[in-house]
């Protein structure tokens, strides 16, 4: 039987989500064995090569290439995982939601003191910022979510060995944090 | 005082009268769940929180006295549901950033989130504009993470009696405001009771921050309740 495949991207995060998951430590031995990654950074597949069965994703959606990401994971995955603050609700980078995106670029490209040529980038090839940052589940249907900054590595690791083995979720309180 | 005996979840209770459901259940090493309540506080009912089901009917157990016989329904699926959506309503309505904020670890509203097992809310996230007010002396005030239990107003006074916060404008602009001249002549230590009374990272007392490590703080190892729960 082929291993059940696993897809992950970060889009606006830190990859701490990412680091977090490396930090389940001598346990990536039992991940390798238990599944195959496809389009991840872990492994710089770029593409989808095959439909996937989990797909998992940090950081919020805070610009249009953010968007295209996302969708076409939903396309590829089976089962979609929210993980973080970010992915979940925006997390830093939505601390801009209350400002007007005018101002957020103005500030950052013609007002702030240590900028030299005034311009705000506007090149076809740079992904367009949106008005605010938004959560994943606003954009696409998210199936689980996993909290934390970063999710502990138990709470990766207990959630992606249930559903690989189909056992129920059994979270360890200190696992569950949202900071 | 006379002995009053009750039943929650069919567990037996005693406990005195004019004891509310609450103040009883934490003698009989029950846990009902509070945010607007704090210890030797007159009860205002606020957050509704601490629901119960007592006759078929949905009641504040912060507000509502004990009776002979009452029955109590406490920790049932429904009113456990209720409950947590009360959270993710707070947690949506706000702008909470546990990772960057002070109280993380120690703070009442996420501590229910974790005793729920809230891995996000159900509702969808507001994003409101609210104010970060660290004009004052003693304290910051960030409006973005109030929950509006009024355990400042109600029990932040100066040794006169003056009530140093208070709630200004109304409805969904309403928002917690300290008096200026009052606040600054706050003792280190009514600035520190102000950040401890209050349930999330409100209040915040200046000069000090994230000075307990993360694993040693109130909520990182052992649930809200669990003091309390028998
Ligand atoms: S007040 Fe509590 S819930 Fe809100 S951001 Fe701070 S720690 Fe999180
Ligand atoms: S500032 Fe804190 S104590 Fe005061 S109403 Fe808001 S949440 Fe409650």
């Amino acid at each position: 039987m082929s291993k059940p495949v696993v897809a992950t991207a970060s889009l606006a995060g830190c990859f701490g989500c990412h680091m977090s998951l490396l930090d389940i430590d001598d346990r990536i031995l039992q991940l390798i064995d238990l599944v195959e990654f496809n389009k991840s950074p872990v492994d710089d597949i770029k593409k989808f090569t095959k439909p996937v069965d989990i797909g998992i994703i940090e950081g919020g959606c805070c610009n249009s290439e953010n968007v295209e990401n996302l969708i076409e994971f939903r396309k590829n995955c089976k089962i979609l995982i929210s993980l973080g603050e970010c992915a979940i609700m925006g997390g830093l980078p939505a601390m801009r939601n209350g400002i007007p995106i005018r101002e957020c670029l103005e500030e950052a490209y013609l007002n702030c003191v240590t900028v030299d040529d005034k311009i705000i980038p506007n090149d076809p090839e740079i992904p367009m910022i949106l008005d605010r940052v938004y959560p994943l589940h606003e954009i696409v249907k998210i199936d689980y979510y996993l909290p934390g900054c970063p999710p502990r590595a138990d709470l990766i690791w207990e959630a992606l060995t249930a559903l690989l083995s189909g056992k129920p979720l059994n979270i360890p309180y200190e696992a569950l944090k949202y900071d | 005082m006379s002995k009053i005996t009750f039943e929650i979840d069919g567990k037996e209770c005693t406990g005195k009268a004019g004891q509310t459901i609450v103040e009883a259940a934490r003698d009989n090493g029950i846990y009902i769940p509070v945010l607007c309540w704090y210890e030797g506080m007159k009860p205002a009912g606020i957050c509704r929180i601490c629901t119960v089901r007592v006759g078929g009917r949905f009641m504040a157990a912060c507000t509502t006295p004990v009776a002979e016989g009452m029955i109590v329904e406490n920790e049932i699926p429904e009113l456990e549901d209720m409950r947590k959506a009360i959270v993710e309503m707070l947690f949506v309505e706000g702008n909470h950033m546990c990772p960057t904020c002070e109280k993380s670890g120690n703070c009442e509203l996420q501590a229910l989130g974790y005793r729920y097992g809230l891995m996000a809310p159900r509702f969808p996230y507001l994003f409101p504009k609210r104010k970060m007010d660290a004009t004052y002396t003693k304290i910051m005030i960030d409006t973005n993470r109030c929950v509006q239990c009024r355990r400042c107003v109600r029990g932040i006074v100066t040794k006169d009696g003056k009530h140093i916060f208070s709630m200004t404008n109304r409805s969904g602009h309403s928002t917690i405001v300290a008096d200026p001249q009052l606040e600054s002549k706050m003792s280190d230590e009514l600035a520190k009771k102000a950040m401890d009374q209050c349930p999330v990272g409100a209040i915040l007392k200046k000069e000090v921050g994230f000075a307990v490590p993360i694993g040693k703080r109130k909520y990182d190892v052992t649930p809200i309740g669990s003091e309390i729960q028998k």
